[in-house]
């Protein structure tokens, strides 16, 4: 049975930003403005291992996350910023999406309210929409309540929405932290006007394999997987991912089988990672 | 006569407006307040703590369940502390330096809270000298270290040691947690202990304090 071959998306930014000199307790979205081009060296390194879609480091340049850093940095400027690199990195070889992680607070315990969070959001896409990116990449979204005001503020600037959560929780690690699973993210996320759902980030590649079954048999729409290179631990004080570029891409051809149109990394993956995934796509999708 | 299972009830399912209704008029009628802490409300609490950690509740219930708890021990503290009753303990709570998230600790300083003890919660990016400071000014029973990224969990180590310079690491028991850690880092780092999840924190929390 020959599956439709998917999209080959990128891996993760961050882990690549501090090979590059990034402090632990610095924002990566910073470095949009103080030293784009080793910004712009990432996206690259991953549009030459074959992405055709890149993302931009613009995960948490959302107000809620950057005031706590520094009430005075300009939040659209860094967002402008992370588009004009990406895109300037892509060359048209690749596509921009526009990347929007969550708030880090939670609204059930009212560390933030909904108002915070609409206004945090709509600036944030605003200012991704108005740099030119192509779509937008709501992700790494536990909670439905948020994730939904984030894919709506979104949608109000007119380009296409992917929309994705983090399933690592529950006996089957088949839930977000917050219990939500994949066939209520599937009709909430729809509903508030993704055009592509999916999972992101999470405990490995492995167990997103029938999390991407559930979210295809759940809806119409194209599903998209970022699965991380296992959990990260701590080794002689450096951080290490157990999962190899070679084991990573061992699961590609399960992922297609189960319906994923897109297909990445997240935390722990780099450009080898996309390398091995994109060889393996060649194999399976002949 | 007092509905104590109505108020276990409440709590559990997260209902704070019929937990306080249920609290005030047991304490209309007299109960003494401390039976219903100890027969409806730590009961009830230990249930959606044990329903989190075999995975039935996730994070919103049982930040709802920790809300009810808090709504009736707003009522009954007073009563208590006029009697002379002393919180179960006073704990001092942190994400380390260099991390932001706080969802993970703000969830363990819920549970500690409906759990009787007092909290002080230092916030996010604590400095080691706020955390020794907070231990010298505050006297704690217990200090509890949170990381949610695998770079900052050094930053324990950090506090610990700081702890142990000022002199102070003998005056408190030290727990830490957070996705990345485990509990053989916490002992190679030299804490008392360590818990997986909130509901555990609180369970490790009390066998601390009662060392």
């Amino acid at each position: 049975m020959s599956a439709k071959q998917p999209i080959l998306t990128d891996g993760a930014w961050g882990t690549e930003l501090q090979a590059r000199g990034l402090g632990p307790d610095e924002l990566p979205d910073f470095w949009n403005v103080a030293f784009p081009e080793r910004v712009e060296e990432v996206a690259r390194a991953y549009v030459q291992a074959g992405s055709e879609v890149i993302l931009t480091n613009t995960f948490r340049a959302n107000r809620v996350v950057v005031v706590e850093r520094d009430p005075s940095a300009d939040v659209a400027a860094l967002n402008r910023a992370g588009v004009e690199i990406s895109r300037r990195a892509a060359a048209g070889r690749a596509r921009v999406f526009a990347s929007m992680g969550p708030s880090g607070k939670l609204l059930i315990a009212g560390d933030v309210s909904e108002n915070d969070l609409k206004a945090a959001f709509a600036e944030q896409a605003d200012a991704l929409a108005e740099a030119g990116a192509d779509a937008i990449v709501v992700e790494t979204m536990s909670d439905l309540v948020e994730a939904r005001i984030a894919v709506a503020a979104a949608k109000a600037t007119g380009l296409p929405v992917v929309a994705c959560m983090v399933y690592d929780s529950g006996r089957n690690k088949d839930r977000t932290m917050m219990g939500v699973t994949p066939e209520q993210a599937a009709d909430e996320l729809a509903a508030a006007g993704a055009s592509v759902i999916g999972a992101n980030c999470g405990n490995g590649i492995a167990g997103y394999v029938p999390v991407c079954a559930r979210l295809r048999a759940a809806s119409s729409l194209p599903v998209w997987i970022k699965a991380n290179a296992g959990l990260p631990e701590l080794a002689q004080g450096r951080v290490v991912y157990r999962t190899s570029p070679e084991e990573f891409a061992r699961h590609i051809p399960a992922l297609v089988e189960a319906g994923a149109g897109y297909i990445g990394g997240c935390c722990g993956t780099d450009p080898e990672y996309i390398r091995a995934a994109r060889a393996a796509l060649a194999r399976a999708c002949v | 006569m007092a509905d104590l299972k109505k108020l276990y009830d409440a709590i559990l399912n997260g209902d704070q407006k019929t937990a306080i209704a249920v609290t005030e008029a047991a304490l209309a009628e007299k109960v003494d307040p401390q039976s219903l802490i100890n027969e409806a409300m730590i009961p009830a609490m230990n249930e959606a703590g044990s329903k989190f950690e075999c995975e039935e509740y996730f994070v919103p219930e049982l930040l709802l369940a920790a809300r009810a708890m808090k709504g009736s021990l707003a009522l009954i503290r007073p009563l208590l502390a006029a009697a002379g009753a002393e919180p179960v303990g006073r704990v001092i709570i942190g994400t380390v330096k260099g991390d932001l998230h706080d969802i993970g600790k703000n969830l363990v300083a819920s549970m500690l809270e409906g759990g009787g003890f007092e909290v002080i919660d230092l916030g996010a990016d604590v400095a080691v000298d706020k955390f020794v400071a907070a231990v010298k000014e505050r006297n704690p029973h217990l200090i509890c270290m949170s990381a949610l990224l695998t770079v900052t969990m050094p930053a324990m180590k950090t506090t610990i040691q700081a702890l142990r310079e000022a002199g102070v690491r003998e005056n408190v028991k030290v727990m830490v947690g957070g996705a990345p850690v485990t509990a053989e880092y916490a002992s190679e780092i030299g804490a008392d202990g360590y818990a997986d999840n909130a509901s555990a924190a609180v369970r490790k929390a009390r066998e601390l304090v009662a060392a």
